[in-house]
Formats: C-alpha cells, sequence, structure tokens
C-alpha cells in the first residue's frame, strides 16, 4: 500500500477544498437555509406535523441527504475528472499507485467534505427547527455509507465523461428529481397507491427513509431494508470500478 | 554496462486500429544519454508512455531494473521520472504545492529541503509560491521538469523539453541533465533538435513509422554513416575528368573550377593520399582545399527519407 501517495491526493484535494471555500461550504448552507425559510417557516408552519413531527424537522434529513447527494457526485466526479481534462492525470497514471490506492485518496476527500458540507447543513437546520437524533450511531453510518457511496459514483461518472456537459448531467438531471420524489418532502404515505408503487424503485427513498428513521424513528421502508440498498448501490459501484480499473476504460489506452 | 531498460519485441495498436509501434527491441544502459530522434507521428511519445505506464502494451514487454512494467509497476514507476512533452500542469496549484505532490504520489515522505534544492536549481525558487498559472510557458516547463525529479529517480524521461524553450534555459536545461547524469542518472530525451542529440547524447536511436532504423553510439555513427567530402578549388578549371581519376569517387563542379571527392568517413585518408598523389601526376594543382563532415541532421534525413 502506498500510503504516502493516498495521503498526497487526499490532502491535495481537500487544499482545493479551502481555495473554493466558498463555492464548496457557503453555497449549500445557503440554498438550504432558504429551503428553511421557506418550506419549514413559512409553508411548514401551515403544515400539519407528519406522524408527530413539525413539518420543518421532518424535511431535515431529506435537505442533508439532497446536499450529501449532490455534494459527493459532484466532488468525487471533479476531482478526477478535472486532472483528465488539464492532462495533469499522466502523473498519477505513471506514478507507483495501484488504482485502488487513487479511488481512496480522491473518493476519501470527496466524502469527507459531503460529511463536513452535511454536518454544517445539520447544524444550521437546528437554528431553524427543533432536531433530535434516536440513533446517532445509526445515523453516522448512514451518513458515513451514503457519502462513500455517491462518492464512487461521481468517480465513475467522472471517468465516463468526456466533456464538462456530460459531467453535469447526471447532477443535474438526475439526482434532484429522484431527491424530490424520493420522500424528502413528504412521507410516501400521501401518494396514491401507484405512485408508492413507484416510489420503490427510487433508490434515494431508502436512503431518505432510512436516515429519518434514526433522527425520529419514523420509516416508509424497514430501516434494515435501507441499509441493505445502500449496500447494495455501494457493491454495484464497487464492481463497476473493478471493471473499469481492470480494463484501464477511458484512462489508459 | 547493465542495461537498465529492456525493450523486447514491443508492439502498439491503439484502439482504433492503428499500429503506432511495429516491434521495437531497444537496450538502454545504466547512466546514458539517449536521445531518440524521429519525425511527427514515429512512436516516440507512444513508446515512452508504455515503459512510463501510462499507456498498455499490445505485445511484447519492458523490463526497468529487471522489473516488468506491467506486472512490478510499483517498482519500475518508483525509479522513473517523466517530462512530458505537452505542457500539462494544476494552474490553480502553487509551485511548492505541485511539486511536493509529485514527490508525495511516488511514495516518498515529504522532504522540503530536496524540494527546495531542485526548485533552485531550476531557477524556481523566486516564484515557489506562486499559481503555475501566473508563470510563463519555459518557467511552466522547468516545472514539469521539477516535478519529474522530485522523488529522485534513476532514469529520467524528457519528451521533446526543449519545445519553446529559449537559449538559456536550454542551457540552463543541459546543466541539470549533465549533473543528474554526473549522480548516474540514466536519461531518454526525444527531440526534433538533431543539435541537441549531437551535443549531448552519448547514444541516437532513429524511430520512424513504429520501427526502431537504428541505434548507435552518436560517434560511431557519425563514422560510419557521416560522408566526408573533400572540396579542392583548382588553380586552373578543368573541362573534363582525365580517365587516370575515374577510380576516385570525383565530380567536377559546374565551372569547372572545383574538383568535389566523397568518401565515407570510415574509409578515412586512405583514398585522399592516392587522390592526391595522382593528380600531382597528371599536373593537376590545386590553390586551397577544405573538407566537411556530414552532419546528423544528413544522416536522419537521408535515413529517413530512404524508409519512405
Ligand atoms: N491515443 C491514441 N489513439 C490512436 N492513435 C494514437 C494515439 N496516440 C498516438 N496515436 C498515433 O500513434 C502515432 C505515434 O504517435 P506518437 O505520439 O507516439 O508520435 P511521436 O513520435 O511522439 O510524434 P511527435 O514528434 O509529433 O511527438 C501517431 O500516428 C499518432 O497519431
Ligand atoms: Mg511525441
Amino acid at each position: 500500500m502506498n500510503v504516502e501517495a493516498i495521503k498526497s491526493i487526499y490532502f491535495f484535494e481537500m487544499a482545493r477544498m479551502r481555495r473554493t471555500l466558498l463555492q464548496s461550504v457557503i453555497s449549500p448552507v445557503i440554498t438550504t437555509s432558504l429551503y428553511f425559510i421557506v418550506f419549514g417557516t413559512a409553508i411548514g408552519s401551515r403544515i400539519q406535523s407528519i406522524e408527530g413531527v413539525s413539518y420543518g424537522s421532518f424535511i431535515t434529513p431529506g435537505l442533508i441527504m439532497l446536499t450529501l447527494l449532490t455534494q459527493c457526485i459532484g466532488n468525487g466526479s471533479i476531482g478526477i475528472y478535472f486532472p483528465k481534462f488539464t492532462g495533469t492525470i499522466y502523473e498519477i497514471l505513471s506514478a507507483p499507485v495501484a488504482m485502488t490506492e487513487i479511488l481512496i485518496g480522491y473518493v476519501g476527500a470527496a466524502a469527507s467534505k459531503g460529511l463536513i458540507i452535511g454536518l454544517i447543513i445539520l447544524a444550521t437546520a437546528s437554528f431553524f427547527v427543533d432536531i433530535s437524533i434516536a440513533h446517532p450511531f445509526v445515523m453516522a453510518v448512514f451518513l458515513v455509507l451514503t457519502a462513500v457511496t455517491f462518492s464512487l459514483f461521481g468517480f465513475i461518472i467522472g471517468i465516463w465523461a468526456k466533456n464538462f456537459e456530460q459531467l453535469n448531467i447526471v447532477p443535474m438531471l438526475v439526482v434532484p428529481p429522484l431527491t424530490f420524489l424520493g420522500g424528502s418532502f413528504y412521507s410516501i404515505d400521501m401518494l396514491p397507491p401507484f405512485w408508492q408503487a413507484v416510489s420503490h424503485f427510487n433508490p434515494v427513498l431508502y436512503l431518505v427513509s432510512g436516515f429519518r428513521w434514526s433522527f425520529y424513528e419514523i420509516a416508509d421502508v424497514n430501516p434494515l431494508l435501507s441499509l441493505g440498498m445502500v449496500g447494495l448501490f455501494l457493491a454495484i459501484c464497487l464492481s463497476i470500478l473493478g471493471w473499469i480499473f481492470h480494463t484501464g476504460y477511458r484512462l489508459r489506452s | 554496462m547493465a542495461s537498465v531498460v529492456s525493450i523486447q519485441n514491443l508492439t502498439k495498436t491503439y484502439g482504433n486500429g492503428f499500429e503506432a509501434l511495429k516491434g521495437i527491441d531497444l537496450e538502454i544502459e545504466e547512466g546514458e544519454i539517449l536521445a531518440l530522434l524521429g519525425p511527427n507521428g514515429a512512436g516516440k511519445t507512444t513508446l515512452i508512455s508504455i515503459v512510463c505506464g501510462l499507456v498498455n502494451p499490445s505485445g511484447g514487454k519492458v523490463l526497468v531494473g529487471g522489473y516488468d512494467v506491467v506486472r512490478d509497476f510499483r517498482q519500475t514507476r518508483a525509479m522513473i521520472g517523466l517530462v512530458p512533452q505537452e505542457l500539462t500542469t494544476d494552474m490553480f496549484e502553487t509551485v511548492w504545492n505541485t511539486v511536493s505532490f509529485s514527490r508525495g504520489v511516488h511514495g516518498k515522505k515529504p522532504n522540503p529541503e530536496l524540494v527546495e534544492s531542485v526548485l533552485k536549481d531550476l531557477s524556481l525558487w523566486a516564484k515557489k509560491d506562486n499559481m503555475l498559472r501566473e508563470l510563463s510557458g519555459g518557467m511552466k516547463r522547468r516545472v514539469l521538469i521539477a516535478k519529474a525529479l522530485a522523488h529522485e529517480p534513476q532514469i529520467l524521461f524528457l519528451d521533446e523539453p526543449t519545445a519553446g524553450v529559449d537559449v538559456n534555459l536550454r542551457r540552463e536545461m543541459w546543466q541539470v541533465v549533465e549533473r543528474l547524469r554526473e549522480n548516474g542518472v540514466t536519461i531518454i530525451l526525444t527531440t526534433h533538435y538533431i543539435e541537441e542529440a549531437e551535443e549531448i547524447a552519448d547514444r541516437v536511436g532513429v524511430i520512424n513509422g513504429g520501427k526502431l532504423l537504428l541505434i548507435e553510439e552518436k560517434t560511431a555513427l557519425m563514422k560510419k554513416l557521416g560522408r566526408k567530402q573533400l572540396r579542392l578549388e583548382l588553380a586552373e578549371p578543368l573541362k573534363i575528368l582525365p580517365d587516370s581519376l575515374s577510380p576516385y569517387n570525383l565530380t567536377l563542379s559546374e565551372d569547372g573550377a572545383a574538383l568535389l571527392h566523397e568518401y565515407k568517413g570510415e574509409e578515412g585518408d586512405g583514398s585522399i593520399a592516392s587522390l592526391l598523389s595522382m593528380l600531382q601526376a597528371e599536373n593537376i594543382h590545386f590553390r586551397d582545399l577544405s573538407t566537411r563532415q556530414s552532419s546528423l541532421e544528413d544522416i536522419f534525413v537521408a535515413l529517413v527519407g530512404e524508409q519512405a
């Protein structure tokens, strides 16, 4: 294991985040604060509480997940795409590092950033609404697993993308609908039966539901099933990466 | 001397079916400076990229320090430093950070003194806290060299290091190369400037169309392939060459005022001595003489032209 190399990549990436602090941290904080003001305080005060949880508190886990997904996919993809784009990737590919070590460095940094931002949002939320965490350990497990899984997913997109448009298409076009329709802002019990069934094909539903359970012990699906789905998605990402590393897909000709 | 890089029947066919290398065999000796010459698209960068691990070989094998570049990539890549042909830089990084990163990613513990001395050697010390986008093209080239040296490689690949580089930097670069060689570093460079190869290389290889046309010690190459020309300015112009001079490879200049004698560098004086005495016998006098040796450039053009 080339630990020095992993450390170098990790800290190099984290330094990039410090440089782009405004964009990386402040903008998601502002966005989510707006959500809390509009949905939590303004509209939320007129919405009845869901299973005994006030609306503002109810949407908090979903909002954290939304930010975590977007951040991890974004950071995970740009981290590897940018050196590919500028050509500086030659250095990593000609260094004595295995692809798994490159992965640990980039994905570790992307997941760390996502987690930091997720926790900042949680702290921000506590200014606007009442938050209680019933199972802190489970919450941490969900956070870390989700961060790692979606940073891996971002890494795959970064390797696959040939231009900035492709790079942005998944985070911009796929993630928001999945999150909005994944029960971030409502319990799927509120949907007609047909849409309830459709929702079960949405992976984000399981994330949000399980994560919310760790806060308020209310869930759309069994929390264990949620955990299983995150694990399944993690396994899928890892297998795709295994294939990419094995074939050198879009990295080595 | 032991060969530190051993390339055996190496082939490369790119994904689009293009055959960039067609069976290259090359032994690179420890501590030498090898210059690879070849026209655009000859396959120089492809060859280097395979040795460095950027491109997967299609056939054959490459050993570096006895290790296979594919299977034992950790050992081989740790030994190699690469300065790529393209100027690729992290625009928003500082010189110091990007060079330190290179060292780390090669698995070496941080060593600020070493990074400092590398930067000083390449006259980059004053710019260490500047972002790369604030540097001139030649300075960026130096940063790439610094990055390649940051992990103290035993083998250095320089892919067209002097493209877009001014005379000063070129001289400075050769000083660095000379110092590295004194420390036992093996250096492989590609170039289009033949004077460059002539000036600093120990051996010269010529690649064209994915094949290694020749690899030879520079001086031996010049001797073997370099043609020499003797030019005799005659005291009185001649209309035709006397028959007695026909065995010598002679031509008369258009105005008849000079005799040109072509001979191979290694044949040397023998033919000249007898030519001169024959001229004397024929009562042909000359008032001046000069010789000219063909350069690597002539050799190169002749070789590549022959193949085309
Ligand atoms: N990724 C690639 N896919 C397909 N063909 C390629 C690829 N890279 C290089 N080639 C082709 O392989 C041949 C050799 O290219 P290479 O870059 O090795 O040449 P070179 O000798 O370094 O040339 P130059 O002096 O211009 O740098 C060229 O014809 C080039 O078009
Ligand atoms: Mg080239």
